[in-house]
Parts: structure tokens; C-alpha cells; sequence
């Protein structure tokens, strides 16, 4: 075999070539298992359809009375919001504290077992369960985002802890402070800054997540989008469209502003 | 408090087959002030940090503090203990983004109950205290600046500021003087020293400026490769000894050994 | 050094009280708008509602074909991700050769754009922009209006919005690279594709297929959320157990989800870990 450098066409390993076929083959596999309909996809009726749906929406619902509504329910979906990632911070931060290892091994295991919980079941789901507990409107939506919130946050701040470096908290404890007392003086000191990012960069997401929940019933736009696009009012669902793309604008552009004052 | 080291040997943290300090005897009297000097390694922070109960010396060797053996007691009565010293770290260890008020406040954290300590974080309390600790080394304008703000060498004063707010009657001071000049050195040492003989307390100072060391410090203890080469009266040290120490170690400017002994010489005051 | 040697009043106390009025101000209207009454998780109502939904949890619905048709509906919305990414892919990379600057011919000679160019460029990255803007379950329930129940919608819907993310961070990863292999290739009069492959992407590829890959994972998720909405997959399943109350059934399926979540977790990192 002639040696490397003589070669023109560059050499793949086999152990890469095999994974790029079984992933093609997976591709694959998943586009023809899923019996898309292709042909109505890109046929003359579908774009005809898309075409007037989406004529449909325009021009967007605009007088005063649904204004009110939809500003209503803007609101409604920004306390969501709001509420529901405070509270996660809340409970995140606390059971932060055993997440990080600092109340012993199993204490450790027990809690992040929880919070992991807590975030791999979507905020739809959560919120689906909650309805039934405490019925529809935005409480739903708010305990459901707080909940999974808890879990990404918790799991989030504990990281954080951990890797902190434990001299200025060794420092206060050698000279006699209570392991509580060095928490607050010197670990809580460098890791806020940090946990405050990582809340106001959840409440991101949660926005949008909260302007979908309603979708299910847990209120505000998303209640609204899905009551009237099924009854095919399509100029006042344009509405609430773009409500919640403005929204979503507001609450990101102010949450980097935090973000910014706070590390500052 | 009386420390008493006997035979004792500490390994390296990192690397625990060598050792750190080895066969170590050394007896402090309550209210003594001593110099620890020595090449850059020869273990002068790992003594200190031995002092403070915060590394673990071999078995073999004896540690007793007033007569209690700290080792030899329960986590929580050996906890109880470390209000009566103060270790200050040649690093400052403060949080950057806290204000200095707060960091020098963390004092007194031994003596304040935990409900004291949290609302002090939102509103300081002993505020005066901490102001008045500050006045001695000049820095009361810094009061609620934020620790990020300071230079080296405020950093560094604030940090025995912390010390002045405790309760402690040991105090091991590691380096304090590293990021300070002349003037502030020698106030910054007037200032420990003055408050040592007020409480009548224990003072352990390990010092680059073997000068400052001379003029300042009765008993002088010299260390080598982690073992103790003397341990003398200020007036019984000669250069010799001095140049003896520092001979072939990593020489920073601090320790050029011919400036060494002139300034050592022309310093040096009858007592 | 002044004279005043008394201790001044700490300056950060009236800007903390007056942050607190304002967060207690701001805090009740968000309470009343959200209705937050944390009391109705606790009248008998609801407990009765909760303790009997729980109970049904027990036994887990286990019966061959319910665990046969989990599985198909497991692999719909394994399908439904992979192609909906494989779609977002194709779409997202003319837009990110678009919208980089790095790949700019014009912008070699003068140090500026043209201004059509420039035009252009803006006009990929507002796209992306608004494709990832819209919420993905906003897109599937469009789409379902549009194409009917099914995983048709759901796989547009990732598409359409991940083609929005996928664009935004290759553009982003292949300008934080460094551009001066793909400016010499561009200069010595290679066309912008091949310069894209032989310049940045042997640089970046680890980087592009490492957050293509936890993309693939979030795609996971978020298809079984459309799948509420009737894009198919083990989200609808979930719906139509929850719409009838069989609790067993719904266990099954979470228990199936974490699973299936788990599993995508430890592909993904196992990817990434291989390719860094």
C-alpha cells in the first residue's frame, strides 16, 4: 500500500464512513417510515391552501375591544412568566444547596434525582397535570413552569456551586465561622451573579414557553390563539401572533439589559 | 495561648510522599511576637496553617494549644477552639464583587448568631466597628467600596482590617506586607504589632523583609526546606546565618542576599 | 483625610428598600393577573381530583399491544425529529452561507459590503430571526390547520423553527472562527462553497455538528410536546390517555418519555464527547 503522503484522495476511516452510512440509513429510515405526504406537500392545492391561509391572516384584528383582550392576556402571559421563573429561582437556589454535595453524599444523589425530575418532563406535561389538580387558567401554567423551571435551575445553580473554589469559604471557617455563616459571606457572594444570569436567561424561555401553555388551557395568548383559530378567525389569531412575537421581543431585550447590570 | 509543636511533621496536600515540614519543635508563649523567615517553599505558610488547625500533622509528632491537643478532640470542640486564633492568608481571601464593610464585618462572624450575620448582609451592622478598623491603616474612605475596586495593596490591609475585628488572641499572619511599600509596610506592621500587645496576643509573622523582621520582631525563627535552622533572639542573629538561610534558594528581589545584610546592619536598633 | 471621623450611613440602604418597594409594587398585579392562589392546590376538590388521577397511575399499563403500539408511536417521534432537523439542515445552510460575513466577496477588496450584499445579509439573518421567533407549537398548530392531524405538521414545524436556530449558531460559530484560511482561498478566486468547505469547515465542523447534535435532543422533546397539538408521536398518544383519564396508561407513557429522553441524553453527549 503506498504510503500516505503519496495518496491524492484523502483517506476516511472506516469506523467514521460507517457511522455516516448507519446515519444516512437512519435518515432515511425516519423520512420513509413517517409516510409524508410529499406529493400533497409540494402539489398545487397544498401551496394554494398555505396561500390562502395565510392570506387569511391579514390584516390583523385591530379594534379597540380586542386590543383590550389581547392586552389582557399579554399580561396575563407575561405574570406567568414572571411568577413562575421567580418561584423556580426561589426553590432552585434552595435546593441548590444539597444538589451541590454541601449536606452529604445522599443528600446529594436524592436531590438531583429530583431535579432532573422535575426537567425532563416538558412544561406542557407538567402543565396538562396541573390542570387537573387546580383546573384551567394561568395558575396552571404558572405551577408548571415553576415546576420544570425548579429542575433546570436547581441542577444549574448546584453546578455552579460545586465548582466553586473553597479557599474563601475554608478561610472564615478555620477562623471559626459556622460552615452556614461562610456559605453567606463567602460562597453566596460569588455565585449570585451567576445564578441571577442564569434565572433571567430561563425567564427567556419560559416567556415563550409560557405563550404556548395557554394552548392547553393554562390561559393568556396561547388560550386565546387556539379558541380563535378553531374557530377560523384568522385575522384576530394574526393578532395574538403578533402580540406574542412582541412579547417575546420585550422580555428578551430586557432580560439581557439585566443580565448586562448585573455582571457589570 | 501557649502553642507547643513537638516532632512534627506535615506532608504536602498535593504530593504525600514529600514533606512539608519535617521534625518540627517549636514553643510560643502567650503574647510572644515572632518572625518567620525563610527562602520562598522552606514551609513558612504550611507552619502557619499547621498553628491554625487547618492541616493535619503526622501522628508521630505532638500539637497542643493551652495545653488541649486539638487533634486529639471531636470535629465540633476542635471547631469551638478557632475562635481564639486568626489565620490571615497572604492572598486576601475576599469576595470581589462584595463591599469591603461586609468583607471586613466576616470578623466577626465566630461571635454573631446566624440571624445576626444575614441581616448584617442587608444592613450592616457594627458598622462603626468596621470603620474604625479601617481608620488604623488609613482606608476609611473605602468603607463601602466594593472589593474589586481596591488596589493590591488595599486588598491586602483589609484583609488584617478582618483580622483587627476578631476576637482572636493568636494572630498568623502569612505575608502581609507582600504588595505594600516602605512606608505602608512598616505602619501596616506598627499597627498589628500595637494591637497584639493591647490584647496581649500571641503574634506569628512570616516576612520577606528580613529588615523589617530585624527591627520589628524579638525572636526570630528561620526556616529551610521545611525545617526549623533557628530560632534566636533578634540580637543573637547574625548575617551569617541570614545569608546561610537564603544561600542558593529562588532569590526574588526581596531576598538579594548582599543588600540583605548591609540594610540588616544599618537597621538594626539596639533594643 | 477628612476630619469627620464618624462612621457615614451605608449608601446602599435606601437603593435596597426602594428596590424592594418596587419588587412588592410589580409583584401584586403579576399575582392577581396570573390568579396565583397557592390555597386551591389544597381544597378537598382538588385533592380528590390529584389523589384519584395518582391512583391510576398504579398498575402501569403494561398489556403487548398497548406496549406495541408505545413503541411505534416511539419511533414516529424519533422519525419526526430526525427529519424535521435533516430539513432544518438542508434549509438552514444556504441561509447560513447567506448571512456569514466571513464568505463576503465584496467585502475583501474595500474592507465594506456592497450594498446589495449587505441588503441580502440582513435580510437571511431577519429571516432566521423570525423563523425561530415564532414558537415551535405556534407553527404545528398552523400547520395541522393546513395539513391535518399527523406528523407532517410536526416535522414542518421543527424544520421551519430549527432551520431559524441551526442558521443563527452556524453563522455565528463559523465567524468566531478564525477567516483567514477562507479570505486566501477567496482571493486566490475559489468560488464561496468551496471555500466554505476547504477553509472554515474543517475548523468548525466538531463545533457545527456538536450543537447539531443537541439540537437533535431538544428536537426530541419538542416533538413530543407538538405531538399535543396532533402532530403525531407518543405527545398524541399522551393527549388521547389524558382526554380519557387512563392514568395507567399515561404512567406507562412518562415512564416510556424519560426513557426515550434519557436515551437521547447520552447519544448526544456521547457525540459530542467523541468529536472534542
Amino acid at each position: 500500500m503506498p504510503p500516505p503522503y503519496a495518496q491524492h484522495q484523502p483517506v476516511i476511516q472506516p469506523a467514521i464512513l460507517a457511522f455516516l452510512l448507519s446515519l444516512l440509513g437512519f435518515i432515511f429510515a425516519s423520512f420513509y417510515s413517517l409516510d409524508l405526504q410529499w406529493r400533497a406537500l409540494f402539489s398545487g392545492t397544498a401551496i394554494h391552501t398555505s396561500a390562502d391561509f395565510f392570506h387569511g391572516f391579514l390584516p390583523p384584528a385591530l379594534t379597540h375591544a380586542f386590543l383590550l383582550k389581547v392586552g389582557q392576556a399579554t399580561l396575563e402571559t407575561l405574570a406567568m412568566s414572571a411568577v413562575g421563573t421567580g418561584i423556580a429561582c426561589f426553590f432552585g437556589s434552595a435546593l441548590a444547596l444539597p444538589a451541590s454535595g454541601r449536606l452529604g453524599t445522599w443528600a446529594r444523589r436524592a436531590t438531583r434525582l429530583l431535579l432532573n425530575l422535575l426537567r425532563s418532563i416538558p412544561e406542557l406535561v407538567w402543565a396538562l397535570i396541573l390542570l387537573i389538580a387546580v383546573g384551567l387558567g394561568p395558575f396552571a401554567g404558572t405551577l408548571a413552569l415553576a415546576v420544570h423551571t425548579t429542575g433546570v435551575l436547581g441542577r444549574l445553580m448546584a453546578d455552579a456551586l460545586e465548582n466553586l473554589p473553597t479557599e474563601l469559604e475554608a478561610s472564615l471557617q478555620v477562623n471559626g465561622a459556622s460552615p452556614a455563616a461562610a456559605f453567606c459571606y463567602a460562597a453566596l457572594p460569588q455565585v449570585l451573579p451567576q445564578w441571577m444570569s442564569y434565572t433571567l436567561y430561563r425567564w427567556e424561555n419560559n416567556i415563550r414557553a409560557a405563550a404556548v401553555l395557554g394552548i392547553v388551557g393554562a390561559g393568556g395568548l396561547g388560550q386565546m390563539l387556539k379558541f380563535h383559530l378553531a374557530l377560523f378567525q384568522m385575522q384576530e389569531a394574526a393578532t395574538v401572533i403578533i402580540a406574542t412575537l412582541l412579547l417575546i421581543a420585550l422580555v428578551d431585550s430586557a432580560s439581557f439589559k439585566l443580565r448586562h447590570q448585573f455582571s457589570a | 495561648m501557649s502553642l507547643v509543636l513537638t516532632r512534627i511533621n506535615v506532608h504536602h496536600h498535593a504530593a504525600p510522599g514529600s514533606n512539608a515540614l519535617l521534625d518540627i519543635n517549636l514553643s510560643i508563649a502567650p503574647g510572644e511576637q515572632v518572625a518567620l523567615i525563610g527562602p520562598s517553599g522552606a514551609g513558612k505558610t504550611t507552619l502557619l496553617h499547621t498553628l491554625a488547625c487547618a492541616h493535619k500533622p503526622e501522628p508521630d509528632g505532638e500539637f497542643s494549644i493551652a495545653g488541649v491537643h486539638p487533634w486529639r478532640l471531636s470535629p465540633a470542640k476542635r471547631h469551638a477552639l478557632r475562635t481564639g486564633w486568626f489565620l490571615a492568608p497572604q492572598t486576601p481571601p475576599l469576595p470581589p464583587r462584595q463591599r469591603v464593610v461586609t468583607a471586613v464585618l466576616a470578623g466577626r462572624l465566630p461571635q454573631w448568631p446566624l440571624w445576626k450575620a444575614i441581616a448584617s448582609l442587608i444592613h450592616p451592622r457594627e458598622a462603626a466597628k468596621a470603620h474604625a478598623a479601617l481608620m488604623r491603616f488609613s482606608l476609611q474612605e473605602k468603607l463601602y467600596e466594593r472589593v474589586d475596586r481596591l488596589s493590591g495593596g488595599e486588598r491586602q490591609r483589609c484583609g488584617l482590617a478582618r483580622l483587627l475585628m476578631s476576637a482572636a488572641n493568636v494572630f498568623l499572619v502569612d505575608e502581609p506586607l507582600s504588595a505594600l511599600d516602605p512606608r505602608l509596610s512598616r505602619q501596616t506592621l506598627a499597627v498589628l504589632q500595637d494591637e497584639a500587645t493591647r490584647r496581649k496576643a500571641t503574634l506569628i509573622c512570616s516576612l520577606h523583609q528580613v529588615d523589617l523582621a530585624l527591627e520589628n520582631f524579638p525572636r526570630i525563627v528561620g526556616l529551610r526546606h521545611g525545617r526549623i535552622v533557628f530560632d534566636l533572639p533578634r540580637a543573637q542573629v547574625t548575617d551569617t546565618m541570614i545569608a546561610a538561610l537564603y544561600q542558593n534558594a529562588n532569590l526574588t528581589k526581596h531576598t538579594a542576599v548582599p543588600d540583605l545584610i548591609h540594610t540588616a546592619r544599618a537597621n538594626s536598633s539596639p533594643c | 483625610m477628612s476630619a469627620d471621623f464618624s462612621c457615614p450611613p451605608d449608601p446602599a440602604w435606601r437603593s435596597r428598600v426602594t428596590a424592594l418597594l418596587i419588587a412588592l409594587i410589580v409583584l401584586w398585579p403579576l399575582l392577581v393577573a396570573s390568579e396565583f392562589k397557592p390555597w386551591q392546590l389544597f381544597d378537598k376538590q382538588s385533592l380528590d381530583a390529584t389523589g384519584h388521577f395518582l391512583r391510576g397511575f398504579f398498575p402501569p399499563a403494561h398489556s403487548k399491544e398497548f406496549l406495541l403500539l408505545l413503541l411505534e408511536a416511539t419511533w414516529q417521534t424519533i422519525a419526526i425529529a430526525t427529519a424535521g432537523l435533516t430539513l432544518a439542515l438542508l434549509t438552514a445552510i444556504p441561509f447560513t452561507l447567506l448571512a456569514t460575513e466571513t464568505l463576503s466577496i465584496s467585502r475583501l477588496e474595500s474592507g465594506h459590503m456592497r450594498f446589495i450584499s449587505l441588503l441580502i445579509r440582513q435580510t437571511a439573518r431577519w429571516i432566521l430571526v423570525l423563523l425561530r421567533s415564532v414558537p415551535e407549537l405556534v407553527w404545528a398548530l398552523l400547520l395541522v390547520r393546513i395539513f391535518g392531524l399527523g406528523p407532517t405538521a410536526g416535522v414542518l414545524a421543527i424544520a421551519l423553527t430549527y432551520s431559524g436556530m441551526l442558521g443563527k449558531v452556524y453563522a455565528e460559530i463559523l465567524e468566531s472562527s478564525d477567516a483567514r484560511t477562507t479570505q486566501v482561498l477567496l482571493r486566490n478566486g475559489s468560488g464561496r462553497l468551496a471555500a466554505l468547505c476547504y477553509g472554515v469547515l474543517p475548523a468548525t465542523a466538531a463545533e457545527l455538528v456538536s450543537y447539531t447534535a443537541f439540537r437533535w435532543e431538544c428536537a426530541i422533546r419538542g416533538s413530543v410536546v407538538m405531538g399535543f397539538v396532533g402532530a403525531g408521536g407518543i405527545g398524541q398518544r399522551m393527549d388521547e390517555s389524558m382526554k380519557m383519564l387512563a392514568g395507567d396508561e399515561v404512567f406507562t407513557m412518562l415512564l416510556v418519555f424519560l426513557l426515550l429522553v434519557a436515551c437521547a441524553d447520552f447519544v448526544s453527549s456521547f457525540l459530542r464527547n467523541r468529536l472534542t
